[in-house]
C-alpha cells in the first residue's frame, strides 16, 4: 500500500504542477491595469489650480451630483484628443468636471485651455504626480466617474465616443 | 567651552544625518519591491519614468510621515492591487504559492530519506 502511495503521489504533484503551468501560458503577460471600482474618493489636502487654495478633496465632491476626475497635461497628446468629449460632457446639468492638472506648467496649462476651451469647474494642481496616486492612477489621461463620493467608472486612456455614451447613460 | 560647543553640536547633527541615511535605505528598499506598473520588468527604484518618480515622492512623504515599511506596502496595495508589490502576500490567494516550495521539499526529503533507511 506504502508503495503504490508514493509514485502516486508524485504523480498527482505533477499533475497540478503542470496545470498551474499550463494555465499560466495561456494567461497574457502583457500586463492589464486593474480597474478598481466602487471605493471611496481620496481624501487628501490638495492645491486648487485657479487660487493656491489647498483644500480638502471631501470639500470639492460634497454634493450628490456626479462629478467626472479627469487628469490632464497640456504636454499630453491623448488629452487633445479627448478634450472636445469633456467639452461635450460639460454641457450637462448633472455633471461637474474636476480636473487634476498632472505635471505641468500653469502658464502650459493655462494656454492649453484658452486654446481648446475650460470644460473644468475646479481644477486640482499636481505638479509632482502625487495627487494622482491617491487615487490609483497610472498616468494621463484617466477619468473617474463619482457619485456619492464613489468612484462607480474608472477610464484608462482618453475618453472614446463611446466612454461619452456610457457616462451619459450614467448621468441621465 | 569650545570644545563642550563642538560636542554638542555633532551630537545634535548626526543623528539628523543618521536618520536621513536610515530614510535613504529604507526608502530604497520599499521601492525595490514596488513594482513599475507602466514599464516592462522595471522595479520603481530602477525606473525614471514619470509614474515611478511620483511613487517615489509618495515612498518618502510617507517614510517622513512616521509610516512602517509594512504600512506603506498596504497604502500601494490598497491603491494599484497586489500587483504592485514584487514579494506578495501572503493570504487566501497565495497559500499555495508559497506553500507548495515547503510540500514539494519535504515530500522529496521524504523520498531521499526512505530511500537511504532502505539501503542501510
Amino acid at each position: 500500500m506504502k508503495n503504490k502511495l508514493l509514485p502516486f503521489s508524485i504523480v498527482l504533484i505533477f499533475i497540478t504542477i503542470f496545470i498551474i503551468f499550463y494555465k499560466g501560458l495561456q494567461d497574457t503577460n502583457i500586463y492589464t491595469p486593474e480597474v478598481k471600482t466602487n471605493y471611496e474618493v481620496p481624501s487628501v489636502s490638495v492645491e486648487l489650480f485657479d487660487s493656491s487654495e489647498i483644500v480638502n478633496t471631501l470639500e470639492i465632491f460634497n454634493t450628490d451630483k456626479f462629478y467626472l476626475v479627469n487628469i490632464w497635461s497640456s504636454w499630453c497628446v491623448p488629452c487633445r484628443q479627448e478634450h472636445p468629449i469633456l467639452m461635450d460632457l460639460i454641457k450637462n446639468d448633472n455633471l461637474k468636471i474636476v480636473g487634476i492638472n498632472y505635471k505641468d506648467t500653469k502658464k502650459n496649462a493655462k494656454k492649453f485651455l484658452e486654446a481648446l476651451g475650460n470644460p473644468y469647474n475646479k481644477i486640482i494642481f499636481d505638479n509632482e504626480g502625487t495627487d494622482a496616486i491617491e487615487w490609483g492612477a497610472y498616468g494621463v489621461p484617466e477619468s473617474f466617474l463619482i457619485n456619492k463620493n464613489k468612484i462607480i467608472k474608472k477610464y484608462i486612456g482618453p475618453l472614446s465616443k463611446e466612454s461619452l455614451k456610457e457616462i451619459k447613460l450614467f448621468i441621465k | 567651552m569650545k570644545i563642550l560647543k563642538l560636542f554638542l553640536i555633532i551630537f545634535f547633527i548626526f543623528p539628523v544625518y543618521s536618520l536621513k541615511a536610515n530614510n535613504e535605505i529604507l526608502k530604497n528598499k520599499i521601492t525595490k519591491n514596488l513594482r513599475c506598473l507602466i514599464c516592462q520588468g522595471q522595479s520603481v527604484y530602477d525606473s525614471d519614468s514619470e509614474f515611478a518618480n511620483s511613487l517615489k515622492i509618495v515612498v518618502d512623504s510617507k517614510i517622513d510621515e512616521g509610516l512602517s515599511e509594512k504600512q506603506i506596502y498596504s497604502y500601494f496595495h490598497s491603491k494599484y492591487g497586489e500587483w504592485i508589490l514584487y514579494d506578495p502576500l501572503f493570504n487566501k490567494n497565495t497559500y499555495f504559492l508559497w506553500l507548495l516550495p515547503l510540500l514539494i521539499f519535504f515530500l522529496g526529503g521524504t523520498i531521499i530519506f526512505k530511500k537511504i533507511n532502505k539501503k542501510t
